[in-house]
């Protein structure tokens, strides 16, 4: 329409622009992020997406379930390494106070450390006026007993088996997380002006003959203090290596497990476990993945077939009244 | 919220002067202000607020101190300091403070960025507001001075077109008697000139040296938010002269037609009525900041569930186990019992379990604010190109309350309207012009249209007028008498005055646009009006000028809806010209061609269908004698003592009378852009929309019916202009008993009881089917504001469609806004563009500043700004709606996520002694939520559904773990293994639940949801690295354990596993309710269905045109007393009355007699210049 009288004349007295506004060009720009137009991809569920994924997701889950039962199943014979666990059960090692009750650094080998160990040891950071290492409470409860295992043969007296105490550990823990603190000749040396913890009966540099099994590298030591995640649980204590391929690794026949009772549990109704076990790919005997897998790619197939049914009977109604509207 | 109760003494307090003891302490401390002029050592004794002001919160100072004390104002900010204090005890403590600090310090320092750039701005506005320029009487001289060294007390120099510094008493002007043209339109949105007048006794203080002397002083009321009211006495040289508002120019009116004025500081900054009426900033909350709080409420109240059911776990299992378990765990020192263990897990299991509610929740929101805020500034199609003006999201909090609005407060002039008259149509002797046809002769469309009419045979003509129709022109240079007589009409019968400059360069100073649009179509068309004395009027007719002699202006006034003039020409003819309202002026026409009359109501009716405002006019020849006579019966009735106003009126009456018809014209009040298709829109958006104007009703009623908001298939529209209570409660009950007496109202089978208490309308109203809608004006207003009436108006104005507010103060725009917000719980949105309207927009939840306008005080105020009205129908429906559905989706799967990452721990007390001990690496905790809610999360998801998936991810690795062993044959139950499986598992879940809810995958959705997946594992194996652990080997003692763990093929499997079941179950669901309901897809293409239904029937209403009512538009901007002041010569200049050599009357009879008549219909629905708060 005709534009012919403005009433509104222009002001020159207040500022023509809202403040941030200048000479510059103040268009928005058009790029599609800025006017929220980017290219998308709307996926939908739709019979044609979810019904082949149920059934696909069924289809993959029940062979890899079936899989691992069987080679969960099969780890019982006992045919290449054989590893030897003791289990403990009741056994708090993932209490809080418990967890945290320990020096990284000292474990580390830091000297000063070493002789002043972080407060979160208490109460086992210092033991009549000496620094005790390694401090804290995991340390200190350090699983002691020792277990051997003979061989009940045809002879008179049974022949030992050969545990090997080395390789236990994981790569990092041994060779990153935990060193011996530096200096000194001997490793008693190295820790001197430190206590042994309370309960143990043996100072930490006594606790292996070899040198690199010794002192904080120790690996059952370092088994232990790897914190077991619920209170019934299990850790490596020995392995036993197949010797030829010839000969099983623990032929059949009796056998004879000698403790060396050190370590009380009856005190909190603990109960400990030797368990010898083979492992496969995919670890050691674990029937509950497989049955899960197996149950869940059941399940997956079975509502597929459900909601195949359920789309089927209802589409064309649920269709028709989307148009009605 | 105070309304004067005691309205009508206004003008008889103006005039008697008030005595010392009528001072009531009920301003506060001030009691009352006195202020001499030019002496600011005796002003400086009274500590008066100085000009400058200050919106600003801080200084640099005291910005750390006060802004930290108002963060922590915030529950949440003082919840997670408590936290940290909580950390701080060994005891207790659970997780490291710095899971705490770090993200307590980047919310608290993001805030106060934001804070210091938003106080930077406001200084910096401030400071353009208070350096703005004035000059100021100084010791006899003029000098420039920034307006924040202005004091009370100074005399300060105006020029025209200048905002006026602070509240001033006019001492004397330019223009003759002390006259001084405003614009109020900051003020109170009305955009027609108001005249001010100096006091006489000041009026000739023309020159600096006289006003150097003047040592008056102002004694008066103190500072104030009354727009309309002001007493005081000025004491000058031992006479006291009363004062009154019509003698004070307010801070925020603009100069106009005035070379200079003069005027002395009264009111300064703060204490000046504008800023007395724009009220405080208040903080603005959004329906989902209620819901977020309380829903931390709930999750709160259920987090403290789950301690205490933890810590009476603890309690059994310290006193069963624990102390059983001391030989290798003993009791920390200071715990002597199970019962205090118990005790201290509850804490510490408090501070585990705070993820639920991380405090990057309010730091995630404001970010998915800011971002929506942005996609608002950076919206193109809110853009406007002609002003340059983008929109602007001025406040980042609120943008997903743009979509719940249910009410829409809009302001009209300069919202609904351009505030642009045009001359656009008319109809000359029964034939129509203004419509453009097409070749074909087809009315063209918009767009299509032809040359605009070539005006360039007159020299006078004004260069932006623009019409469409060559015909016209056609006519007027065949000679057509009509066409000649049409225009000579519109260029003799107005008040508007004209200004030339140089020669050839012609000013109209019109008090109304509807008049000024007419004469320069006049002038355009060949008519200029030239120069004006008080007794002759010169007009350029075709390039000759012709001289016509005016013997008398039969004013405008609101009654008599017309105004004529009566002027001789050149050959001596009398006749008079009359333009007016057509519904007035049809009966007092001729009746003889009627075939004339008939085509002339049918083109009024068509131009009123589209929304167009009409005047009709007509002339009538009268000759000498009776001329003569009626011109004696006039000087009787104007020198009458008493009802001087009803006898001119007669006989006014008596002149005006068979008219002969010469025509109508019909002027738009140009619209906003598209204002009524998105009126339209909002309306099927289920969206009220109230119009509350400071103009008058029936301007405000056209405007309404011009933008569709009122239409004549409404069943009925109620007017309510009560000027008691009575009568207000009287009006709405009527309006309420027919909305249910009609049939529409019993529509299913609804009957209502005779006698229902009105408490319980509201259910009875909602029932009302029919459309109705509510006109009410400011008194009636006032009356229908009071705490006993406010439900009733409220119940009948919501059951209307539509509800018009005219001649609203500001004070009441908020007050009406507050009602609806406080008694409907809805979400109001104001709209606004004056300073008038500035109360409103702060007091709404959301306001909207119309910006690229003269005034930026509504931008200031306002949360958002734009320059258009229709980009009100982008910015509720689209970015609303979007950033409504984001912050839920947001917010569902914020808490879904979090639900499913803090459960776990939960879960994992029963096998850990519930010790309090945490299932992740605590580096993962202080991650989880920074990593993920930098994502823009879509998601859905309910609280069970986080549970649910606690309890897979933790359950399921615990099924695999408890048995399981590494393929090296170590175990692989350790609690870092477990960390890192059940993190991952989380992870990966929730990545695939943000995956499916994501409706819309653009590369940043890719980016962000596989980046963030990325992230995790580098920072997994970041924090597992030999390199940190070296460095801090008690802070990382995580070391290798990445590696060793995710080498796992079990591991994978577990996680596999756990995000298969996870899914699985909604997947299947949401497939289930897509099939058997229609889901939210399916609901898009619904409303996307009604829209293009909706945009059809549009263009169906654009066509129909409404045909029964019609309006006329010249009465409703105009206002009385200009007539006279012409005709008395008071606003010509001193040279060309010198020139016309007439004698004065005496001077102060016009202005009395225009007090009087204000005084009059103050009480009266459409008064005069200044509005009555209440009648």
């Amino acid at each position: 329409m005709a534009m012919n009288y403005n009433a509104k004349d222009e002001v020159d007295g207040g500022p023509q622009c809202p403040p941030g506004g200048t000479a510059k060009n103040r268009r928005p720009d058009n790029t599609a992020f800025k006017q929220q137009r980017l290219p998308a991809w709307q996926p939908i569920l739709t019979a044609g997406t979810v019904l082949p994924t149920f059934f696909i997701i069924g289809l993959i889950f029940i062979p890899i379930g079936i899989g691992i039962f069987v080679t969960s199943n099969n780890i019982r014979e006992i045919e290449g390494n054989v590893f030897m666990y003791y289990g403990l059960s009741n056994f708090y090692q993932n209490h809080r106070r418990y967890v945290k009750s320990r020096d990284d650094s000292q474990l580390n080998g830091d000297s000063s450390a070493l002789l002043n160990p972080s407060k979160e040891c208490e109460p086992y950071r210092r033991n009549e006026d000496k620094p005790i290492a390694p401090c804290g409470a995991i340390a200190n409860s350090m699983f002691n007993d020792t277990l051997e295992l003979f061989l009940v043969g045809n002879e008179s007296y049974p022949t030992p088996i050969t545990l090997k105490k080395k390789g236990i550990a994981w790569w990092t823990d041994k060779n990153v997380k935990f060193r011996n603190p530096s200096g000194g000749e001997s490793l008693k040396e190295r820790f001197k002006g430190t206590t042994k913890p309370v309960n143990w009966v043996k100072p930490v540099y006594m606790l292996d003959s070899e040198p690199d099994n010794n002192g904080f590298i120790n690996e059952d030591f370092i088994v232990w203090m790897r914190t077991a995640a619920l209170p019934t649980f299990r850790k490596l204590y020995r392995l036993i290596e197949r010797k030829s391929d010839l000969h099983p690794t623990l032929p059949a026949g009796r056998y004879y497990l000698n403790i060396t009772y050190n370590y009380p549990v009856h005190s909190f109704d603990g109960r400990k476990r030797m368990i010898l076990s083979t492992i496969s790919w995919m670890g050691g005997k674990n029937p509950f993945l497989g049955i899960a897998y197996i149950a869940i790619g059941s399940i997956s197939f079975l509502l597929g077939v459900v909601l195949l049914v359920i789309n089927h009977k209802y589409r064309n109604s649920s269709n028709t009244a989307d148009i009605t509207i | 919220m105070t309304v004067p109760k005691e309205m009508p003494e206004k003008w008889a307090r103006a005039g008697a002067p008030p005595s010392w003891s009528r001072k009531k302490p009920s301003w506060g401390t001030e009691e009352e202000r006195r202020a001499r002029a030019n002496d600011r050592e005796y002003n400086e004794k009274f500590q008066y607020a100085s000009n400058c002001i200050k919106t600003s919160k801080y200084n640099i100072l005291t910005f750390l101190p006060v802004n930290l004390f108002e963060q922590f104002q915030e529950v949440a900010n003082t919840y997670f300091l408590f936290l940290l204090i909580l950390q701080l005890i060994p005891q207790v403590s659970s997780l490291s403070w710095f899971t705490t600090i770090v993200p307590l310090v980047l919310v608290l320092a993001i805030t106060a960025v934001k804070d210091a750039t938003d106080d930077y701005f406001r200084h910096k506005s401030d400071n353009q507001v208070n350096n703005r320029q004035s000059q100021v009487l100084i010791r006899g001289s003029l000098q420039q001075e920034p307006w924040m060294n202005v004091c009370v007390g100074d005399i300060i120099k105006l020029e025209n077109n200048q905002f006026v510094a602070a509240d001033l008493l006019l001492l004397s002007s330019s223009e003759p008697h002390g006259l001084c043209y405003i614009e109020t339109a900051e003020l109170d949105g009305e955009t027609n000139m108001k005249v001010r007048q100096a006091i006489p006794v000041t009026s000739e203080l023309g020159d600096i040296s006289r006003l150097a002397k003047f040592d008056g002083e102002v004694v008066c009321e103190p500072p104030n938010n009354k727009l309309d009211r002001f007493s005081g006495t000025l004491y000058w040289k031992e006479s006291k002269i009363p004062l009154s508002n019509q003698n004070m120019l307010l801070r925020g009116c603009v100069l106009r037609n005035t070379e200079w004025c003069f005027g002395l500081v009264v009111f300064a900054g703060p204490d000046t009525k504008l800023m007395q009426n724009s009220g405080r900033t208040k903080f603005k909350r959004t329906s989902i900041d209620r819901l977020m709080n309380t829903l931390v409420l709930w999750i709160f109240g259920f987090l403290v569930c789950m301690g205490v059911i933890l810590a009476i776990g603890n309690a059994i299992w310290e006193h069963e186990v624990g102390t059983r378990f001391q030989a290798y765990l003993p009791w920390d020192e200071a715990v002597d019992s199970a019962f205090f263990s118990g005790f201290l897990s509850f804490w510490s299991y408090i501070i585990i379990l705070n993820t639920v509610v991380p405090i990057s929740l309010y730091v995630s929101v404001e970010v998915i604010r800011l971002g929506h805020s942005y996609f608002i500034n950076w919206d193109k199609k809110m853009f406007c190109a002609k002003k340059r003006t983008p929109a602007e999201a001025r406040t980042t909090t609120l943008s997903e309350e743009l979509g719940q609005v249910e009410y829409v407060f809009s302001d009209k002039t300069g919202t609904l309207t351009q505030n642009i008259m045009v001359f656009s149509k008319c109809s000359v002797s029964g034939r129509s012009y203004g419509d453009v046809f097409d070749v074909l002769g087809h009315k063209a469309e918009l767009g299509e249209r032809p040359e605009p009419v070539d005006f360039s045979f007159n020299p006078l003509a004004d260069k932006k007028f623009v019409f469409w129709d060559p015909s016209l022109l056609e006519a007027v240079k065949t000679g057509d008498p009509h066409a000649h007589e049409f225009f000579r009409l519109l260029s003799l019968c107005h008040t508007v005055m004209s200004e030339e400059k140089n020669e050839g360069e012609l000013y109209y100073k019109a008090q109304s646009p509807d008049e000024g649009a007419l004469v320069t179509a006049a002038r355009n068309f060949g008519f200029v009006f030239r120069s004006r004395t008080p007794k002759t009027i010169t007009v350029h007719e075709m390039g000759t000028a012709v001289t016509y002699q005016l013997l008398a202006i039969l004013d405008f006034n609101n009654i008599r809806k017309r105004m004529s003039v009566i002027v001789r020409n050149p050959e001596g003819r009398i006749r008079l010209y009359c333009k007016g309202a057509d519904t007035i002026l049809l009966d007092r026409l001729h009746p003889s061609p009627q075939e004339l009359l008939s085509t002339t109501t049918d083109h009024l009716n068509e131009y009123a269908g589209e929304g167009l405002r009409t005047l009709v006019l007509a002339y009538k020849d009268l000759d000498e004698e009776y001329y003569g006579g009626w011109a004696q019966r006039r000087l009787q009735a104007s020198l009458a003592q008493d009802s001087r106003e009803d006898r001119l009126a007669s006989v006014y009456e008596e002149v005006e009378s068979d008219m002969v018809l010469l025509g109508a014209t019909a002027i738009e009040d140009k619209l906003q852009q598209g204002v009524p298709e998105t009126i339209a829109l909002l309306t099927l958006a289920n969206i009220k929309i109230w119009v509350l104007t400071g103009d008058k009703q029936e301007t405000a009623v056209n405007i309404g019916y011009s933008c569709k908001m009122l239409t004549d298939d409404m069943t009925e529209v109620f007017i309510v202009t009560g000027h008691t209570v009575l009568e207000v409660r009287e009006e709405l009950r009527k309006a309420r008993e027919k909305m249910l007496d009609s049939p529409h109202a019993v529509g299913n089978g609804f009957t209502c009881p005779e006698k229902r208490p009105s408490a319980k309308l509201p259910s009875v109203l909602e029932a009302v089917a029919g459309e109705y809608a509510l006109v009410i004006s400011g008194h009636s207003l006032a009356h229908a504001l009071e705490a006993d009436m406010e439900l009733e108006f409220l119940e009948t104005a919501c059951a209307c469609r539509a509800v018009i507010c005219c001649r609203v103060t500001p004070l009441q725009k908020a007050q009406v806004v507050e009602l609806v917000k406080k008694h409907k719980k809805a979400v109001t949105l104001a709209i606004g563009d004056g300073a008038n309207d500035v109360s409103m927009i702060k007091t709404a939840h959301i306001g909207v500043g119309i910006s690229g306008q003269e005034g930026i005080q509504a931008v200031l105020a306002s949360d958002y700004a734009f320059s258009q009205f229709k980009f009100l129908q982008r910015l509720l429906l689209v970015h609303g709606r979007w950033s409504y559905l984001r912050m839920c989706k947001f917010l569902c799967y914020f808490f879904y996520k979090n639900f499913a990452f803090t459960m776990v721990h939960f879960w994992f007390g029963f096998f850990c002694g519930f010790s309090a001990q945490t299932v992740y690496d605590q580096y993962f905790i202080t991650l989880y939520n920074i990593v993920y809610t930098s994502l823009p999360v879509l998601a859905m998801g309910v609280f069970d559904q986080g549970i649910y998936t606690s309890v897979l991810t933790f359950f399921i690795p615990y099924g695999v773990f408890a048995e399981a062993t590494r393929d090296d044959g170590s175990q692989l139950a350790d609690y870092q293994s477990f960390a890192v499986t059940v993190a991952t598992s989380l992870v990966i879940v929730v990545s695939v639940q943000i995956g499916l809810d994501t409706g819309y995958w653009t590369a940043i959705n890719h980016f962000f949801i596989w980046g963030s997946l990325a992230v995790y594992f580098a920072i997994l194996f970041a924090m597992h690295s030999n390199g940190l652990f070296d460095m801090f080997p008690n802070q990382f003692r995580f070391v290798g354990n990445a590696q060793n763990t995710l080498a796992q093929p079990t591991v994978w499997l577990t996680i596999a596993l756990t995000t298969a079941v996870c899914v699985m179950p909604v997947v299947a669901f949401r497939f289930l309710k897509l099939s058997l309901k229609p889901g939210l897809s399916d609901t898009v293409r619904y409303s996307q269905l009604v829209r293009k239904k909706q945009k059809a029937q549009h263009r169906c209403l654009r066509r129909v045109g409404r045909t029964s009512s019609r309006r006329s538009g010249y009465a409703f901007s105009h206002q009385e007393g200009f007539g006279e002041l012409i005709m008395s010569g008071k606003n010509m200049r001193l040279s060309s009355l010198a020139l016309a050599g007439f004698t004065t009357r005496s001077s102060s009879s016009w202005l009395e007699s225009l007090r009087r008549k204000k005084s009059d219909s103050a009480g009266s629905p459409s008064a005069g210049p200044d509005k009555p708060l209440k009648g």
